[in-house]
């Protein structure tokens, strides 16, 4: 954690609005400069030159200072001190205890942490808590319903689309994020949908196969939207 | 209120297995009616909702985080360390190093290489230097970075070639190679090679892998007193009690060790790291609990791998098929430390296939390089490697199918251990033969051969594979309780890493009691509450733990019938349980209901305590598997796509075919990642540094590179003698042939045999070109 150089010396303080669309999506939105833009604006406007738009230079901040920041987290809204260097990953697991989004690598490889922000599957290790602000954040404990499962959960379980069951809070989200973009996805849909989340366990068979049964769930249930 | 509540828990209608004499073992099962159904897990829940605390989502009151500062070199001397700016940092309650009194504690590798928890002399980058522990993660790593160590660095080296040269730099002062090397021999080799008409010698290499399991390996330490828990991300609980106490010089019974979730190990979760004991030091001088989870990169680097090889393989064989010799001269990497680099690599080689003349020498060499651990299989995929690429090139020399060639040498008996014990079952005929029907072998072989012109070769390929033990072992403790109400609990040690050992338990249990496999709670993997066990791992999980709980139920049942026996005034053995109710076997409305027992009101449960037996002597335990696969290569770019793979195991007994197939895929997917794109690369010129510390670099299979077109076929023999519920173990066979498998399918596509892992296009390009060269 805050191992990374670039977060380190790129403590970036601004607030979400001095950013462009946050669109560091994985599998069918995934683009290369949302990818950037999600590591820091320093960090993109550093490596992509003048295809981004020159924007005015943020406040520094020390590492240490907090900001206050409102996080709007499974319909319901929360206040936090914040450092500006602190993943969403972080604030979502150790300060929200809202343990189901996981940890893997904390540098955009594994999805582990997948979330779904603005309807769109991301990268909560990626994406600064202070970028978050103002977006609509739902995690895996969003999918349930009081102590009943999603479709997408339910298929999953239905489907032993797991094995240790760590990737999988990710994997669900990705294709909570597909079926919410393509609620008849075809299996290469799905296969991209899902490609951004490793599963060590090598469960990926059974994914696909949650992934269709999810997207049947969620027609029968009225919830394809 | 009663009636629903045995609907609730029982199988109506349901007559449970024979009850045998207390004392005496239980027969196998004739006829099951919940084990080996298809059932999903009975901890899906959980998982999928989120609900599950593995060990990185435990956060205590007042913890706080700990993170390890590790060497950057890979070979250095550490000549002093300045905390005094890292202890002045914000937030930071605790900086540890080699001078702290409390942290001068030895440490050693599973009994091995005794050294000390921050040694002096860091043989491997990664080593522990110091450790620090701070209000957040991130205060805890700028006070790591705060911390000036100056290190005298030293000459290195990472690859064993290299370490086995006379002038190169010693990674220990007694020389580069661990111990003697192994070596095992039968027969006369050069008479064996004498009388081949086809003698075949070849190199080949794998690449060190690592095992990165998702969930980091990590720990959170916390004390009451003299009382330590922890909550660690890990496959033995008891493993880690017993060496963290040994570490820390505490008594067993001070350690309490939980582990209710863990986020995949194969193997590299068997044994702590040096996270848990600096955990544990830092929570006592803080006073708080203090939670270390590694970072990626760190588990890279001082978790574990899988040992590189290098083996020679020299192979005789007749006209008619009959293996005349074989000769295998290995090497491997354990690391810095003793860590078993060439365990369990000559297995097969030994055993698989009949030969008359065998010499295995195998060599374990010290690198500059993070100590291996166990994987998925030890020894076993790359000894695959190269044994099922040579019976490949034996049958094409010979003129016979490769399928054929392996079914003229199947073994009724152990060839290498004491005595040639038989096996208890052997299917691996049945293996080769379904897995040949299904995947239409014969038709394919045909077809494929007469494919030319195009670009993109199709080709196909198989392979065979056994693994070392089948029965378990003992020690393993199951506890099963039976409530007044008619409820169960299952306790028992083991962790379930996602193989679903949860589930077979529950459903055993089911099986004997009558019960619902979902309705039975389950407490597993705490070292304060559940009973000793081995780590699972080895495969062994389901026929050491399996039969512990099969004898837990069973002796439940013995106590519930003396019970009903006294309120109804017949003989225990009278009696049998049918959904939920408890009758005179030939008069079925003298019975009574669970709830009606007038000992049972009287004592409110019944413990059922449960052992494994020792195996059968004189018998040997082994699963069995063939794979085969079909792959697309494009000659252009060297690029491989395999679409197709089929996997026929003799496992014994199926105990859920949900979670059984679902082991098959990750046992191929995990076997593509070796065969495809998996190695650890150390930079050996320059730095000795591990190169593709992340998954970026070092690419894991995705769900864009394993085919959707895999079958599992469970080749189900009725083993009664492995052990009592007859099943040998799954997860580490069907990992075992994949690779090679697929090796023979890129050779059958181009006529190219790739003998080094990964088979990735920049080498597949050169191969191909070479080959184009030649001619």
């Amino acid at each position: 954690m805050g191992k990374d150089s670039d977060r380190e010396s790129c403590p970036c303080g601004h607030s979400s609005g001095d950013h462009e669309p946050l669109n560091g999506a994985i599998g069918a939105g995934m683009t290369r400069r949302g990818f950037l833009a999600s590591l820091g604006a320093g960090a993109a406007v550093a490596a992509a030159g003048s295809t981004l738009p020159v924007e005015a230079a943020p406040p520094i901040m020390k590492p240490e200072e907090l900001s206050r920041i409102t996080l709007r987290i499974n319909d319901r809204t929360c206040q936090l001190l914040v450092e500006p260097r602190w993943s969403l990953l972080y604030v979502v697991r150790e300060k929200l205890g809202l343990t189901g989004t996981k940890v893997g690598c904390e540098r955009g490889e594994c999805g582990a942490c997948t979330v779904i922000i603005d309807g769109l599957p991301q990268y909560a290790c990626m994406t600064l808590a202070v970028e978050a602000e103002g977006r609509d954040i739902t995690t895996l404990e969003g999918l349930m319903h009081g102590e009943e499962l999603g479709p997408a959960q339910q298929a999953f379980l239905e489907e032993d689309a797991f094995q240790c069951g760590y990737c999988t809070p990710g994997q669900i989200m990705a294709v909570e994020g597909l079926l919410r973009s393509n609620p008849e996805p075809s299996l290469e849909a799905i296969r991209a949908g899902v490609s951004g989340n490793l599963c060590r366990c090598g469960a990926y068979r059974n994914i696909f196969k949650a992934a269709s049964r999810a997207a049947k769930l969620k027609r029968g249930k009225g919830e394809a939207s | 209120m009663t009636q629903e509540k045995d609907e609730l828990y029982f199988v109506e209608g349901f007559s449970v297995p024979e009850t045998p004499a207390a004392g005496e073992q239980p027969q196998p099962w004739k006829t099951t009616h919940i084990v080996g159904s298809k059932r999903p897990r009975v901890d899906a829940y959980e998982r999928v909702s989120g609900s599950a605390i593995y060990p990185s989502d435990v956060t205590l009151p007042n913890m706080i985080y700990g993170v390890v500062l590790g060497c950057p070199y890979p070979n250095a001397k550490i000549k002093s360390v300045d905390i005094s700016q890292a202890e002045k940092g914000p937030g930071v309650y605790a900086v540890i190093a080699g001078s702290t009194p409390h942290a001068n504690i030895d440490w050693s590798y599973r009994g091995q290489g005794k050294t000390k928890l921050f040694d002096p002399h860091c043989r491997y980058e990664g080593d522990a230097v110091a450790a620090v522990a701070a209000d957040t993660p991130y205060h805890a790593w700028d006070a790591a970075q705060a911390i000036k160590v100056e290190y005298e660095v030293l000459p290195f080296v990472v690859d064993q070639r290299t370490a086995l040269e006379p002038k190169a730099p010693k990674v220990h002062e007694q020389g580069n190679v661990v111990g003697k090397p192994e070596v095992y021999q039968r027969g006369n080799v050069s008479q064996g090679f004498s009388e081949a008409d086809v003698v075949l010698e070849q190199e080949y290499t794998t690449m060190s892998l690592l095992h990165t399991p998702m969930e980091l390996h990590g720990a959170v330490a916390k004390w009451d007193g003299n009382l330590l828990t922890i909550w660690e991300s890990t496959q033995g609980v008891f493993a880690i009690q017993s060496e963290m106490a040994q570490a820390l010089k505490l008594p067993l019974s001070q350690v309490r060790v939980i582990g209710h979730y863990v986020g995949g190990g194969f193997g590299s979760k068997l044994q702590p790291g040096k996270h848990t004991a600096c955990a544990a030091i830092l929570a006592r001088m803080t006073g708080r609990p203090v939670k270390i989870f590694l970072t990626r990169e760190e588990t890279y680097l001082s978790t574990g791998n899988r040992p590189a090889t290098i083996m020679k393989l020299k192979a005789g064989v007749k006209k008619d098929g009959a293996l005349t010799a074989l000769q295998f001269i290995a090497s491997g990497e354990s690391g810095a430390y003793p860590a078993g680099g060439v365990s369990l690599l000559d297995f097969q080689i030994k055993e698989l296939y009949t030969c008359p003349n065998v010499k295995c020498e195998s060599t374990d060499v010290y690198v500059n390089a993070g100590p291996a651990r166990p994987f998925r299989a030890p020894g076993h995929p790359p000894a695959s490697f190269a044994l099922e690429q040579m019976l490949d090139a034996l049958a094409e020399a010979i003129k016979i199918d490769p399928v054929e060639l392996r079914l003229k040498n199947i073994p009724t008996h152990s060839q290498s251990k004491e005595g040639n014990p038989p096996y208890t079952s052997t299917d691996f005929k049945k293996c080769l033969e379904e897995g040949a029907k299904v995947f239409g072998w014969k038709e394919k072989r045909a077809a494929t051969k007469a494919k030319e012109g195009a670009h993109i070769k199709t080709g196909i390929g198989m392979a065979g594979g056994m693994w070392f033990i089948g029965g378990g072992w003992p020690p393993s403790t199951v506890i099963v309780k039976l409530y007044a109400d008619g409820s169960a609990n299952l306790n028992m040690g083991a962790s379930d890493l996602g193989t679903g050992t949860k589930t077979v338990m529950a459903m055993i249990v089911a099986e004997e009691l009558g019960l619902k496999p979902d309705k039975i709670r389950i407490d597993n993997a705490d070292t304060g509450t559940t009973q000793f066990t081995r780590p699972s791992g080895g495969s062994k999980t389901v026929p050491s733990d399996g039969p512990a709980t099969r004898a837990a139920a069973v002796h439940v049942k013995q106590q519930l019938l003396d019970m009903v026996a006294k309120d109804l005034k017949v003989k225990s053995e009278d009696l049998t349980i049918v959904g939920g109710k408890l009758q005179v076997k030939d008069s079925p409305d003298k019975s009574l209901k669970i709830s009606q027992i007038s000992d049972l009101k009287a004592q409110g449960v019944i413990v059922g305590v449960g052992r494994k037996k020792p195996n059968p002597p004189a018998r040997a335990i082994n699963p069995f598997c063939a794979q085969f696969c079909e792959v697309k290569v494009d000659t252009r770019t060297g690029e491989v796509e395999v679409t197709r793979f089929v996997s026929s195991n003799d496992s014994g007994r199926v105990m859920n075919r949900l979670t059984y197939d679902n082991q098959v895929y990750g046992g191929i997917t995990m076997g593509i990642g070796f065969a495809m794109t998996e190695g650890r690369v150390l930079d050996g010129n320059q730095t000795g540094k591990l190169c593709n510390k992340n998954w970026h670099d070092y690419k894991l299979p995705t769900a864009m590179d394993v085919p959707t077109d895999i079958t599992s076929i469970p080749v189900d023999p009725q083993d009664t003698e492995a052990n009592s519920i007859g099943a040998k173990g799954l997860g580490e066979p069907v990992t075992i042939p994949t690779a090679a498998a697929i090796a023979n399918a890129v050779y059958n596509a181009t006529g190219v045999r790739v003998a080094s892992t990964p088979m990735s296009t920049p080498q597949l390009c050169r191969l191909l070109a070479e080959a184009k060269k030649k001619g």
